[in-house]
């Protein structure tokens, strides 16, 4: 017995000393304070953060900035936050930034900015209005994204295509596909020239580039508006002309995206859509390929949807009862003023989220298509994710709709009735929980509400 | 009771305090609060909301919720009894008297010994439509008996399709019932063999009427674990497709809970799925249960 109660003792002492122990080592780096930083990185791209962290270390000697790398940081910030130990920074992910404001675990940034002197004149805008959610900023960028169409000029020039000139309208898509693509003889294909499900990624915002968009931004979600009908219909002119069973088995040769087997890399498919990323792997994995990126083709009779991209971005954001906000947003202002954005998105082999470039980094960069994104992201064409909280579930609903239409298994207005008959409700269901709790808090605690 | 004897209840207490405090902690105090969570709208990052039975009279609406619930009744309807034959049929070979019974028994076993998430990403690869080596095989055989033109499927590409591969793939880990099977093979009395043998039974016949019944409560038992298994199929398709497609269709049950619970952060709603499952496997137990007092047989 007593031996027992001993050694429980000496457990407990342990614990606690190991638990102070950790806090103090987290308050203080030689004298510094310390503030934590959440990253979802790795690699290279960890690499990149990690260098312009630590310039960020060199440049003052008052604050001591902390990278760790966590994985799935959506979910364990919110673990973190509803325990109340989040870090002090936190590497968001832009569709993150709605529902992580709308649930007060992160704070508005306003007041900083102002402080700091930031505005949106600063940014390509539709980089800065990522980081803007009822009417309030909550984050700043990282590294941006746009999406553009990556074609294979050898392949272009072995079908008889002038390699420098990629398709311009949807038509010369089709056109171009048609000549690009080689039957096997057994009636499937040893090469396709395009397909709307190759990477598969974006398939729920395939309507952006008919001039959809999936909300009204108010209260109306669009899933099956004329624009995406219209994008479906085109989606099921490319699994008409080739075939359900022939398209089955030929995308099941596909290996995965960062592989040897990737479709693109691997000249099974001559032309993609693809991120501004493409650029590394392809450096990587077959660094012999021939490649151009341009903006993605415009319906036909519309060049006004010409230049069409989806932007994306990571974003830094300060979560609610973080230790240290005033030194947290120090680091972030740090990072997003030329020299440490440069630092970052040249380490990333991405473009800048800010409106003004130094020539030494649009020189240097080692993209070769890198000004085609950034001419992309400052397109008025360029378009966001809606920042719904429901996002995460409606974007799986278009591609189960997108799935039914490849397959031949619903008409495209069948497939998006049914996306927009679920997700009406869900999204009011939500919209309502959302005011029903604020009425709530507003009276539990007056003066208080968040 | 006496002070030596109260003394031994409190450290008998102590002694299996730590299971104690983990069953509170990490079992019963969790099933608690997902009762209660199941009436609640909760994200995690705010305190819970009481919301009444929405969250069940939503999920009764719900298509997918539907979706995923006949996807799981399909997989289970045919993955359990087939599990069930293919492993008793198996324990039975195995344990005839040949050589290298051991090492037959060892590699049966083995399959069941690989990590899930392998497990997936192999199968992948077997059921692969155009390089597949099951389909090499089907090909080959349709070759032969002059079927060329006939293409096999391209399984787990294929809505049709995909489920049957889950059920093939569920024979795969068949490995640990065998095992369990085998124990109660050892049990069955060789006197009754012998008895039977006299009398005239066949090999079938003493397998009908005397392994079977006397195997009994084991085969009972590996049906209840069996159907707790298959209701809870979550890791092997979510690896082979986070969002069960082609088309939905071998998206399951749990994998619905763990996407509105940690992706849609609605854990009220995934809490109450959590509690119709249980009643589901609840009542399919008791069903069993109840069902098998006639054909199950305990000793002489």
């Amino acid at each position: 017995m007593r031996y027992l109660a001993a050694l429980a003792a000496c457990i407990c002492v342990l614990v606690v000393l190991r638990f102070s122990m950790k806090i103090a080592t987290k308050e203080e780096h030689e004298g510094k304070i310390v503030v934590t930083y959440w990253e979802k990185w790795t690699g290279f791209e960890g690499d990149a953060m990690r260098d312009a962290v630590k310039a960020f270390n060199e440049s003052q000697d008052r604050i001591y900035c902390e990278l760790l790398t966590i994985s799935q940081i959506d979910q364990k910030l919110l673990l973190a936050t509803s325990g109340g130990n989040p870090p002090d920074i936190a590497g968001l992910w832009s569709f993150n930034l709605n529902v992580f404001a709308d649930n007060g675990s992160i704070i508005p940034l306003d007041d900083y900015c102002k402080k700091a002197g930031i505005t949106r004149e600063d940014y390509i805008p539709c980089y800065y209005d990522m980081c803007v959610h009822r009417g309030k900023v909550w984050a700043l960028p990282s590294t941006p994204a746009s999406l553009a169409l990556h074609w294979n000029k050898k392949m272009f020039r072995e079908a008889g295509l002038d390699p420098e000139r990629p398709p311009k309208t949807m038509s010369e898509l089709w056109e171009y596909a048609q000549k690009l693509t080689i039957k096997s003889d057994d009636g499937g294909f040893k090469q396709i020239g395009y397909m709307p499900a190759e990477p598969g990624w974006y398939n729920w915002g395939w309507g952006c580039w008919f001039g959809g968009r999936l909300w009204d931004g108010v209260d109306k979600l669009t899933a099956n508006s004329p624009e995406n009908v219209e994008a479906f219909e085109w989606v099921k002119s490319y699994a008409d002309e080739y075939g359900k069973d022939n398209l089955v088995t030929f995308r099941s040769g596909f290996g995965s995206f960062n592989s040897p087997q990737n479709a693109f890399m691997a000249g099974k498919v001559a032309m993609v859509l693809q991120g501004v990323w493409m650029h590394n792997f392809i450096k990587n994995i077959a660094p012999d390929m021939e490649w151009g990126a341009a903006p993605f083709p415009y319906p036909d009779g519309h060049p006004e949807l010409a230049n069409t991209t989806l932007v994306e971005e990571d974003l830094l954001a300060i979560p609610r009862h973080a230790k240290h906000p005033d030194e947290a947003f120090e680091v972030i202002k740090f990072l997003n003023s030329q020299r440490g954005m440069e630092l970052l998105c040249q380490g990333q082999r991405k473009h800048s989220p800010l409106a003004e470039m130094s020539e030494r980094f649009l020189r240097d960069h080692e993209n070769p298509a890198i000004e085609v994104f950034i001419d992309l992201a400052k397109s008025p064409n360029a378009f966001k994710s809606p920042p719904l909280g429901i996002l995460l579930e409606y974007r799986q609903e278009m591609q189960v709709a997108f799935d039914q239409v490849w397959l031949g298994l619903k008409t495209p207005q069948e497939a998006l009735d049914r996306v927009q008959n679920r997700m009406q409700p869900k999204f009011e269901r939500t919209k309502m929980r959302l005011e029903m709790r604020r009425e709530r808090e507003l009276f539990a605690e007056p003066g208080g509400a968040r | 009771m006496t002070r030596g004897e109260r003394r031994n209840q409190i450290s008998g207490l102590l002694f299996i305090s730590p299971w104690l405090i983990g069953l509170g902690v990490f079992l019963i105090y969790p099933i608690v609060c997902s009762f209660c969570l199941g009436f609640t709208e909760y994200s995690v990052l705010r305190p819970p909301m009481y919301v009444g039975a929405e969250n069940y009279a939503e999920l009764m609406g719900d298509e997918v919720f539907w979706k995923a619930l006949k996807n799981t009744l399909f997989y289970a309807a045919f993955a359990l009894p087939l599990g069930t034959i293919t492993a008793v049929a198996l324990a039975l070979l195995l344990n005839a008297k040949v050589r290298g019974q051991t090492v037959y028994r060892t590699v049966f076993f083995l399959p069941s010994l690989v990590p899930m998430v392998a497990l997936a990403v192999l199968w992948l690869w077997l059921f692969n439509g155009d390089y597949g080596l099951v389909n090499y095989i089907i090909k080959s055989v349709l070759g032969l008996v002059g079927l060329q033109s006939l293409r096999p499927p391209a399984w787990l590409g294929d809505p049709n399709w995909s489920k049957p591969a889950m059920i093939v793939m569920a024979m795969w880990g068949t490995g640990h019932a065998v095992v369990i099977y085998l124990a109660g093979l050892q049990g069955v009395p060789q006197h009754l063999y012998e008895a039977a043998e006299i009398d005239g039974a066949n090999v079938f016949q003493r397998i009908r009427h005397i392994t079977l019944p006397m195997i009994s409560p084991v085969i009972r038992f590996n049906v209840i674990m069996g159907i707790i298994g298959v209701f809870n199929l979550f890791a092997v398709p979510y690896v082979l497709s986070a969002d069960g497609a082609p088309n939905r269709s071998i998206y399951f049950y749990v994998m619905y809970l763990y996407d509105n619970a940690f992706r849609h952060m609605r854990m009220g709603y995934a809490s109450a799925m959590a509690w119709i499952l249980f009643l589901i496997i609840f009542a399919l137990t008791a069903f069993t249960v109840l069902m098998s007092k006639r054909y199950v047989h305990y000793g002489e």
